[in-house]
C-alpha cells in the first residue's frame, strides 16, 4: 500500500487509462450523458418527479429487449415503452380512483417484469448484466452515435424550453393564464425524461439511472437560490461524478455505475453537511445568534 | 403611465359571461352567471364562503369548463386572448412551491414571457416593465431576495406585481386584500384607482365590503347565481347583501354594531 502510495501520480491516474480506446469512449460518454441527466434533474427535483423517474427508467427495460430482438437501435424500443408507460400512469390515474404514487409503483414494476420475461424467453445475445447495470466501458461506436443524438435532442430541448419549463415548474397557472399550453411541456418533460433514461441507461443501466436523474438536482439545489445557477452546478457536479467515477471504476476494477453513482452520492452528502447556507453544519451554528 | 395591451375599441365589453354554468363532478357552483363589463371600471365580487366567486375567476380564466354559457375577453375566446396578454389573474392561493430556487426579480419577470420571445430573453422594456411593477407594489429593495424569504403579505405584492408586469387589460385578482396590511391595502386601493383611469378592467372579490364601497364601481353579488349586478350605489343594499348573506343582518354586514360578543 505504501508502496502504491509513493508511485501515486495524480497526472499519470487520469492520463495513462486515456491509452485505450475503450477508455476514452467510456470517459465521453459518461461526461456527456452525466451532463445531460444532470440538466434535467434540475426540472425533475424541483417538479417533485423522482418516482416519475424511477418509473419510466425501469418502463423502457422490455422496449429494449424488443429493439433488440427485431434489430432495431434500442434507443427508439425503450423511448416507445418510455413514453407509453407515462400514457398509461396517465390514462390509469384519469379513469380511476388509485391514488399516482400507487399507479406509478404499480406500471413501472409491471413493465420492469415484462422485460425481465422477454430476456428470459427470447434467446438473444442480450446480456441481461449490462442493460441492468449499463456497461460505459464495454460500450460500441454504434451505441456512442445513438447516446451523442439522443443527447443532443435532449440539450437543445432543454435549451430551448428552458424558461418555460422552469415556470412550468413553479406555477403552471401562471403558466396557462399568460397563453403557454402547459399540456405540450408536460408531454415535452416525459419524453426528454425518456430520453435521458434511455442515454442514462448506457452508463449506470437501468436500476441506477434514476440517480443520475435527481442526485445532481438535488446537490445543486442545497447550494443556491438562483436557478441558473443550480442548472450550472447540476451539470457541472454529474459531470465530473461520471468521469471520476469511470476512473475509480478503471483503478480499482469494481462495478462503474455503482462507481459513478457512489461518486455523486458522495457530493451530495458533502453538500448536504457543509453547503454555505442549507448545510446541516451551517444550520446549527446559525441558531445562536 | 403603464402601456397596456389594448385590443379593444373602447365602447365594446372587456369581460362577457353570459350564462355561465360550472359544476364539480355533478354539484353545481354556479349556474346562469352573466356579467358584462367595460373598459375603466372596477367591480367588486361578493357573495359568502363557497358561493362560487373562486370557480367563477376560473371559468373566466378556463381553468375550469363551464358545462353551458358564453365567455369573451376584450371580445376574444379565452384561449387567445390570454395568448394575446389580455388578461392577468392573481388567485387566492398561488400553490406555489415556496422553497422553489427563484428571486422576487425573476417571479415577476415571469408576468413578461408571454411578450417574450420563444427563449424567453429579456428585453429593455421588459425589464423596465419589472422593475416599474416592483415600484408600484414597494418591493424594489426585496427584489433580490428569493421568493421562499418573502412575508405573506410580500409575497401577495410579488405576485400582484407580476401581473402588473403583464401589462394586460383586464385583471383578475381573487381575493387581493386577505392577510394584507392596512399600509398595504390603501396602497393597493390607489393602484387600482389609477388602473381604472387608465382604462383598463379590474374585477375583485373581497370578503370586506368596505372595500367595496370604497372603491368598487360596479358590484356583483352572487350565491351560485349572480344575484344582483351593478353600480355600487343602487345594489350595495343592506336588503341585497341580507339576500346575499342568507338572512343574516344587514347592520352586522355593514358592521356597524359589534359583529360578536366575545364575553358570551
Ligand atoms: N375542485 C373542486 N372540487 C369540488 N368542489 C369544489 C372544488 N372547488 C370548489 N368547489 C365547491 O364549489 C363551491 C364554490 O367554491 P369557490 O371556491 O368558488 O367559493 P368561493 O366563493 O371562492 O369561496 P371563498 O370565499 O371561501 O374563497 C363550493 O361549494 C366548493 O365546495
Ligand atoms: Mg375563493
Amino acid at each position: 500500500m505504501n508502496e502504491f502510495l509513493a508511485s501515486f501520480s495524480p497526472i499519470s491516474w487520469l492520463v495513462d487509462p486515456l491509452s485505450h480506446d475503450f477508455m476514452r469512449r467510456a470517459l465521453m460518454v459518461s461526461g456527456l450523458v452525466g451532463g445531460v441527466c444532470g440538466f434535467l434533474s434540475c426540472y425533475m427535483t424541483l417538479k417533485g418527479w423522482a418516482l416519475m423517474g424511477d418509473a419510466v427508467s425501469h418502463a423502457v427495460m422490455p422496449g429494449v429487449v424488443v429493439a433488440y430482438a427485431l434489430g432495431l437501435p434500442f434507443s427508439i424500443g425503450a423511448f416507445v415503452f418510455g413514453v407509453g408507460s407515462v400514457a398509461l400512469i396517465g390514462f390509469v390515474k384519469q379513469k380511476s380512483r388509485v391514488k399516482e404514487d400507487t399507479i406509478i409503483g404499480l406500471v413501472f414494476t409491471g413493465f420492469f417484469a415484462l422485460g425481465l420475461v422477454l430476456v428470459s424467453k427470447i434467446k438473444s445475445n442480450i446480456d441481461l448484466m449490462h442493460i441492468l447495470f449499463g456497461s460505459p466501458l464495454g460500450i460500441s461506436l454504434s451505441d456512442v452515435r445513438q447516446t451523442i443524438i439522443i443527447s443532443g435532442i435532449v440539450v437543445s430541448i432543454l435549451l430551448i424550453f428552458r424558461r418555460d419549463l422552469m415556470l412550468y415548474c413553479f406555477d403552471p397557472t401562471h403558466a396557462r393564464s399568460i397563453g403557454i399550453n402547459t399540456g405540450l411541456l408536460h408531454y415535452l418533460l416525459l419524453s426528454v425524461l425518456s430520453l435521458a433514461a434511455v442515454a442514462g441507461l448506457q452508463t449506470v443501466g437501468i436500476i441506477l439511472v434514476v440517480a443520475m436523474l435527481i442526485t445532481p438536482g438535488a446537490t445543486a439545489y442545497l447550494l443556491t437560490d438562483r436557478f441558473d445557477r443550480m442548472t450550472f452546478l447540476a451539470i457541472i457536479s454529474s459531470s465530473i461524478s461520471s468521469i471520476l467515477g469511470v476512473y475509480i471504476s478503471y483503478w480499482s476494477d469494481i462495478e462503474t455505475g455503482g462507481s459513478i453513482v457512489l461518486v455523486q452520492t458522495a457530493i451530495f452528502l458533502f453538500a448536504f453537511l457543509f453547503a454555505p447556507r442549507y448545510g446541516l453544519l451551517k444550520s446549527q451554528r446559525s441558531i445562536s445568534p | 403611465m403603464d402601456l397596456i395591451n389594448d385590443h379593444s375599441i373602447d365602447d365594446f365589453c372587456r369581460i362577457y359571461a353570459e350564462e355561465i354554468c360550472v359544476d364539480y363532478n355533478g354539484t353545481v357552483a354556479l349556474y346562469d352567471a352573466s356579467l358584462q363589463l367595460k373598459s375603466g371600471c372596477i367591480c367588486g365580487l361578493v357573495g359568502m364562503n363557497g358561493a362560487g366567486k373562486s370557480t367563477f375567476f376560473k371559468a373566466l380564466m378556463g381553468f375550469v369548463r363551464p358545462s353551458r354559457g358564453k365567455i369573451r375577453i376584450n371580445g376574444l375566446d379565452v384561449p387567445t386572448a390570454q395568448r394575446e396578454q389580455a388578461v392577468a389573474y392573481v388567485p387566492q392561493n398561488e400553490g406555489i412551491d415556496c422553497s422553489f430556487p427563484v428571486s422576487v426579480w425573476e417571479v415577476v419577470m415571469m408576468g413578461r414571457y408571454g411578450s417574450m420571445n420563444l427563449l424567453r430573453v429579456p428585453r429593455e422594456s421588459d425589464r423596465k416593465a419589472v422593475w416599474h411593477a416592483l415600484e408600484r407594489v414597494e418591493l424594489i429593495d426585496l427584489r433580490k431576495r428569493p421568493i421562499g424569504a418573502l412575508s405573506g403579505g410580500q409575497r401577495k405584492r410579488a405576485f400582484l406585481a407580476r401581473a402588473i408586469a403583464q401589462r394586460a387589460s383586464v385583471l383578475l385578482l381573487d381575493e387581493p386584500f386577505s392577510g394584507v396590511d392596512v399600509r398595504t391595502e390603501k396602497l393597493m386601493a390607489d393602484l387600482f384607482l389609477q388602473f381604472k383611469n387608465e382604462g383598463r378592467t379590474i374585477l375583485i372579490s373581497t370578503h370586506d365590503l368596505s372595500h367595496v364601497r370604497d372603491f368598487c364601481d360596479l358590484v356583483v353579488l352572487i350565491n351560485k347565481t349572480v344575484l344582483a349586478y351593478g353600480e355600487t350605489s343602487e345594489v350595495f343594499t343592506p336588503e341585497n347583501l341580507t339576500m346575499t348573506f342568507g338572512g343574516m343582518s344587514p347592520d352586522f354586514l355593514s358592521g356597524s354594531t359589534p359583529a360578536i360578543d366575545l364575553n358570551t
